[in-house]
């Protein structure tokens, strides 16, 4: 079972940083999601691995540590508010920019049916300077 | 147990909770909470760093569970200090802020209040864990910040800052995670009692979780080769922000030096001193390719952003070269260098007010209302981040100087003082560009704003304060760095009776 949990929190994680190399903020949300999924198995999973045993101290000689329970809820919150961010703040910036490129510009090709677009950002940053 | 340790925490959170409720009531009940609340936060501050300064390591346990199984906010002079730090910036702020940077958005000041828990909760906590939970508060309320006022330049930097540090708080947990895995605990000096004891394959790992976090905090810090974000970030920030982001860096500077002397300290055994090398190269070379930037740099808020670059590698070196010495005088640098770059940044805002669409931008521009008054404090604050005589940066530096000896001598004087000289011509072609260079048309600009002018005085001031006492703060820091460098007094302080 070790070895299986270790394949999945490596194939998550090389799925994840895979699309958070890519140059579209969608792609970049994806990623991030798929990385903290493999983070919260890894962090789950730092309690050694069991199966059938009370999630607390008692008499049983053996148990499940509960502490990588609590800390890998908190980080699942935590987690869950900040992709939100991070989509709403993807969908803001595709909106007022004019592209879904991480650095906000297109540095491949241009789409024309944008160019206006760009004229006026261009304006707004030169009047932010 | 002392119950004021948790003030610094819980103050702004529930202030900042209450500005929540109180978004749609008039701004001056807004402002008079929100400033309420700083200024009881300074007091507070004042008051544990009078505590702090005894000596005595304050330990308090949440729900009263003793050390290792509860979670615990550790009070020593370090993190007494770094309150008092922020505790100063956060008035300053606030008091600049209240003069129309709050109206520019919604929720400025619940946020700022969120941004301070955070801050002061980092500083305080001893547990990792709780270290990654304030992390994320006080980045949650940052990304917000850094949006303050919106503007496309502004989101194409967030988007950078948010991304970067969403990766940095993964890499964190893991690193977290590591470490409980391995030790079984996640107090941060039982983790040190645990290292110290530490060999082999576990030894191995520790390490591994250790260079993980320093990276994280590095992210944070924002020094080579990660600090690619910063300059973008800081230089379109609003002032408030960009001068309340001057403590951001130092939090990541904290943490490093809190994890270097105590968990991978001189008594941690086969893990003793880990990275340092890496450290001090990587200090150097962000010092050189931060100065190059702040020489090329095209707006005087860019050029700020890079000066902050250079304070971080400055700092980072002090921490990597490890003595008592090097952090006594990093400890001084580092209240300088946090207080005079934030009223820098105030300064600049000031300064961008009166040259209409040009803002910062180093060009030939429009003539200034008030150039002589602007020009002149422009000069002094110049000279006091540069590192000349007769302000704190000189003594910053020249403690910093005096630290090292033998090939680390050979290899930082050179560093640090062309560095200074190169800012030194930066900061005056950019002086001489916005003062002297105008095309003698006067602007429409709005006029001076006295008394946003007298709140960047007096945080500008701190300068030759810091010089006046330099006696009894340079006390201060060597008691710090000595109680830093003490790893069994911290384990007496939580009754955690194995010897190193």
């Amino acid at each position: 079972m070790e070895l299986l949990v270790a394949i999945t929190i490596g194939v998550l994680t090389f799925s994840g940083i895979y699309l958070i190399l890519r140059a579209r903020t969608f792609s970049v949300a994806l990623g991030l999601t798929l990385f903290s999924y493999a983070v919260n198995l890894f962090l789950f999973v730092m309690g050694r691995l069991h199966t059938g045993q009370p999630a607390v101290l008692n008499d049983a000689s053996s148990y499940t540590d509960p502490v990588p329970q609590a800390l890998v809820l908190t980080a699942i919150v935590i987690g869950f508010a900040m992709t939100s961010f991070v989509l709403i703040l993807a969908l803001r910036a595709y909106t007022e920019l004019g592209s879904d490129h991480v650095d906000g510009v297109e540095k491949t090709k241009k789409i024309t049916g944008l160019g206006r677009n760009k004229q006026n950002k261009k304006k707004r940053t030169g009047a932010k300077r | 147990m002392n119950h004021l340790l948790l003030v610094p925490v819980l103050l702004p959170l529930i202030c900042g909770a209450l500005l929540m409720t109180t978004s749609r009531s008039p701004i001056n009940q807004v402002r008079l909470i929100s400033c309420g609340s700083v200024l009881l936060l300074f007091l507070a501050a004042l008051y544990l760093l009078t505590q702090a300064g005894s000596g005595q390591i304050q330990v308090y346990g949440l729900g009263d569970w003793p050390a290792p199984f509860g979670i615990v906010l550790v009070l020593d002079r370090l993190s007494a200090l770094m309150l008092m730090v922020t505790a100063v910036l956060g008035v300053f702020v606030t008091l600049y802020a209240m003069r129309g940077d709050d109206l520019r958005g919604g929720y400025f000041h619940a946020l700022l209040q969120f941004q301070l828990a955070g801050i002061n909760g980092a500083f305080l906590t001893g547990d990792l864990f709780n270290l990654f939970v304030f992390f994320e508060i006080l980045l949650i309320a940052s990304y917000a910040l850094l949006l303050h006022g919106l503007g496309a330049a502004r989101l194409r930097a967030a988007l950078h800052y948010v991304i970067l540090n969403l990766i940095g708080s993964s890499l964190f947990l893991i690193s977290a995670g590591l470490f409980y895995g391995i030790a079984g605990t996640l107090n941060l000096v039982d983790l040190a009692r645990f290292i110290a004891q530490a060999e082999g394959d576990q030894l191995f790992l520790l390490e591994a979780a250790g260079a993980l976090l320093m990276m994280v905090f590095g992210l944070k810090a924002a020094f080579f080769p990660l600090y690619f974000w910063l300059p973008r970030a800081y230089a379109h920030a609003t002032a408030p922000v960009a001068a309340l982001f001057a403590i951001m860096t130092k939090i990541g500077l904290y943490a490093i030096l809190r994890f270097s002397t105590l968990v991978f300290g001189v008594s941690a055994g086969g893990a003793s001193g880990l990275g340092t090398g890496v450290l001090w190269v990587l200090a150097l070379v962000t010092v050189v390719l931060s100065i190059l930037g702040a020489f090329a740099a095209n707006t005087l808020t860019s050029l700020l952003a890079y000066l902050v670059l250079v304070s971080v590698g400055t700092l980072l070196a002090g921490i990597a070269s490890g003595t008592e010495e090097s952090i006594t005088a990093i400890l001084y640098y580092l209240l300088h260098s946090t207080w005079i770059i934030a009223g820098l940044f105030l300064l600049a805002d000031i300064i961008a007010k009166q040259r209409g669409d040009l803002a910062t931008g180093l060009k030939v521009g429009p003539q200034l209302l008030n150039p002589h008054l602007l020009g002149g404090t422009f000069f002094v604050a110049a000279i006091a981040v540069a590192g000349l005589p007769p302000f704190s940066g000189f003594f910053g530096k020249v403690l910093l100087l005096q630290s090292v000896s033998g090939s680390a001598a050979w290899q930082l004087w050179p560093v640090i003082l062309i560095s200074g000289l190169v800012g030194v011509v930066g900061l005056s072609r950019a002086g001489s560009m916005i003062f002297w260079r105008s095309n003698n048309t006067l602007s429409g600009a709005a006029p001076l704003d006295k008394t946003a002018y007298f709140f960047t005085v007096l945080l500008l001031l701190t300068s030759p304060l810091l010089v006046v006492f330099a006696q009894p703060v340079i006390a201060f820091t060597e008691a710090t760095a000595q109680q830093i460098m003490d790893v069994p007094s911290y384990l007496n302080a939580m009754q955690l009776k194995e010897a190193l």
